[in-house]
């Protein structure tokens, strides 16, 4: 009998952003192989980055984006991962899966690998609910519904943009934790996806993430980070909180929890500090803004809301530090930069 | 549950509607109360207030000078975990309350309080005292709590599903707690804790009723005014097979359509800066709804008389 196809096969492309090597390839090549890959390379232009055999792919490089982008390619981070939005960008698909380089397969407490791709699809196929919470976390898994008390007319839920992923073995710690807990590692496996609430900031991490390009992705930028910039570690937060406000205006659901990959490299905790120290105190600027930002009825597209969200950054947060006038100006060529490369979406 | 419950104090309250005496086991120390001792304290306003059926807990809540309850419906019994070891549902409880909740910001670890987790990054610095959890919600393996439509369409469906997290359900946002596995501080949201809600068909099933999913929220509210969390998730507890849904379905239809209404009233209201108890919250509360509730069905209206009278005789009580 042949297997099923693999889902979405042609509908979903997986971007990686890659500065070393895409060895971590071999392992996910079961669960990968089937898909289009784009590579995003950062660094050093003339390097030359390997991709494994039997992998259809496309790969930028620094040089590339500048060609594609022109003068707008100064919206793209140099020497960070943040980079990766290019490929989000440039795809022609869907859906879009991201992993980190250091990011592998891991099991569940049974022992079975996680095809994180196959539950990162499931859990994008199915609705979000996020106007009400479900005790018993995502309804709509097998082995479960809505508990008793959940109104019926709230059943359908929305259409879900994002599912965000988490991982085993290293955990998603900023530099002052790693620092103080250098050796712990998150061995919990929690069996659950659930939606994020409406009006719920979260921390978006970026290293096991997708999302819905047709119903989000111009929302899906990730900065001004790196080489050349004041802050570093921040550009899948800025995300998450930019398409949190975005997706509870437009009434999509993001949802956290499965799958698990194994995260498997602690990057140099005093180097992270160096990158994140600005971001520690000018969170507890930003996190109070977002929290109340509103969009207006009539930004009823991403790209309209985001154009919205780039003039409250640029009067509310420009205060703060210029740095956000100059990432309020990027999100604006970002989005120019979007319409003109995927012109039939934009209105 | 006898090595998990015979360390503490029990309050036993047995439903007025049911007679005769009741057999309890040997070797816990508990105080039982009866129809006669409800009758005693609540004198004149049990006219408002109905402690039947379930609602009769809300007796022993009254009661209770701890500062810590703990409630687990009488169909339940403890339940393995993942590695087959037995729960003690009443540590894991005692552990939510005592340990803060997060309810500003969404920590994708969950409990960041919890061994082996943190805080991850992005998280607000200045969020990472918490605040004191005032509600903590458990779980049920084996027969979860479905209302009776979702029980008759899928009779086979069991929750054998353990989710090894507890989490803070984020401020202003809803939801549906059960009343089969709770707790909550008595000291900071004791008088939200409240049996204000019957439905006219009201059975003695948990499919037949919602009181506590509207107690729930208002506990919720409360504590989302008052900055106090509510925590959701473990422990779990076995819950037994009990009654009939399709029967239930004739019954519970009333309870389901409510909801409608209710869960838009919660998550609206508001309550004034001076509520600054959990009595002036309730208060509030039940005046907005006899304003916004009271005129679509007589339940409402009835709910926010039965909530003021309740606030009376708890202050009442507590005054003695």
């Amino acid at each position: 009998m042949a297997a099923a196809a693999p889902p979405l096969k042609d509908e979903l492309d997986i971007v990686i952003p890659t500065i070393r090597n895409l060895d971590f390839l071999e392992m996910w090549r079961p669960f990968f192989q089937p898909y289009h890959l784009i590579i995003v390379q950062d660094g050093d232009p003339s390097k030359t980055i390997k991709v494994p055999d039997g992998f259809d792919y496309e790969l930028y490089n620094r040089n590339d984006i500048n060609k594609i982008l022109g003068p707008r390619s100064s919206c793209i981070s140099f020497k960070d991962s943040a980079c990766r939005c290019f490929g989000y960008m440039v795809s022609k698909k869907k859906y879009i899966f991201t992993i980190d380089d250091d990011c592998f397969v891991a099991n569940d407490p049974s022992g079975k690998q996680i095809n994180a791709l196959e539950q990162h699809i499931k859990n994008l196929l199915c609705p979000s609910t996020p106007l009400f919470f479900n005790t018993l976390y995502d309804p709509f898994r097998e082995g479960a519904d809505f508990v008793r008390g959940y109104p019926f007319s709230l059943r359908e839920g929305v259409p879900t943009a994002v599912s965000h992923g988490l991982w085993l073995n290293i955990p998603d710690y900023d530099a002052p934790t790693q620092l103080v807990k250098p050796r712990e590692r998150n061995s919990r496996y929690v069996d659950a996806v659930l939606t994020i609430p409406k009006g719920t900031l979260f921390p978006m991490c970026g290293m096991n993430l997708a999302f819905d390009r047709d119903l989000i992705g111009p929302a899906m930028y990730f900065g001004l980070m790196g080489d050349g910039q004041p802050i570093g570690r921040y550009d899948d937060m800025w995300a998450g909180w930019c398409i949190k406000v975005i997706c509870d205006h437009l009434g999509l659901g993001v949802k956290t929890g499965l799958p698990y990959i194994w995260h498997s490299k602690a990057s140099n905790p005093f180097v992270n500090l160096k990158k994140e120290y600005k971001g520690i105190f000018w969170q507890e600027e930003i996190i109070p803004f977002f929290q109340s930002a509103t969009l207006s009825k009539d930004s009823t597209t991403v790209q309209k809301c985001y154009l919205e969200l780039s003039k409250q950054v640029e009067e509310k947060l420009g205060k703060v530090d210029p740095y956000f006038v100059k990432l309020a100006d990027a999100m604006e060529t970002w989005i120019q930069a979007w319409d003109e490369l995927n012109p039939t979406k934009a209105n | 549950m006898e090595t998990i419950f015979s360390r503490f104090h029990l309050i036993i309250v047995q439903d007025p509607d049911l007679k005769g005496e009741l057999k309890i086991p040997e070797g816990f120390n508990l105080n039982l109360y009866t129809k006669s001792d409800i009758d005693k304290v609540v004198g004149s306003s049990s006219n408002a207030i109905s402690f039947s059926g379930y609602s009769c807990r809300y007796f022993g809540y009254l009661m209770s000078r701890k500062k810590y309850i703990i409630s687990i419906d009488d169909d339940c019994i403890p339940a393995k975990n993942s590695n087959g070891e037995p729960i003690d549902a009443i540590s894991q409880h005692i552990i939510n309350l005592t340990t803060p909740a997060t309810p500003f910001f969404f920590n994708t670890l969950y409990d960041p309080f919890c061994e082996g987790a943190d805080f991850v990054r992005g998280y607000p610095f200045s969020l990472r005292s918490g605040v004191e959890c005032g509600l903590s919600c458990g779980l049920w393996l084996n027969l979860a709590d479905y209302d009776a439509p979702t029980e008759s369409l899928k009779p086979d469906l069991k929750n054998s599903r353990y989710v090894d997290a507890v989490l803070t359900v984020p401020a202003r946002t809803m939801l549906p707690v059960s009343g089969i596995n709770i707790s909550f501080n008595n000291e900071l949201v004791g008088p939200a804790l409240l049996p204000a809600f019957r439905l006219a068909k009201e059975g003695k099933v948990r499919w037949e009723t919602v009181e506590d999913i509207w107690t729930g929220m208002c506990v919720k509210v409360v504590c989302d005014h008052l900055r106090l969390g509510v925590e959701s998730g473990l422990p779990y507890v076995w819950r037994q097979e009990r009654g009939n849904a399709v029967e239930s379905l004739k019954k519970e239809w009333e309870g389901v359509k409510l909801m409608e209404d209710v869960v838009p009233f919660f998550q609206s209201v508001r309550l004034s800066e001076s509520a600054v108890t959990a009595e002036d919250c309730v208060v509030e509360i039940a005046s907005s709804v006899k304003e916004h509730l009271g005129p679509l069905n007589p339940t409402f209206a009835h709910s926010a008389e039965t909530m003021v009278e309740w606030i009376k005789l708890w202050k009442r009580v507590r005054a003695n």
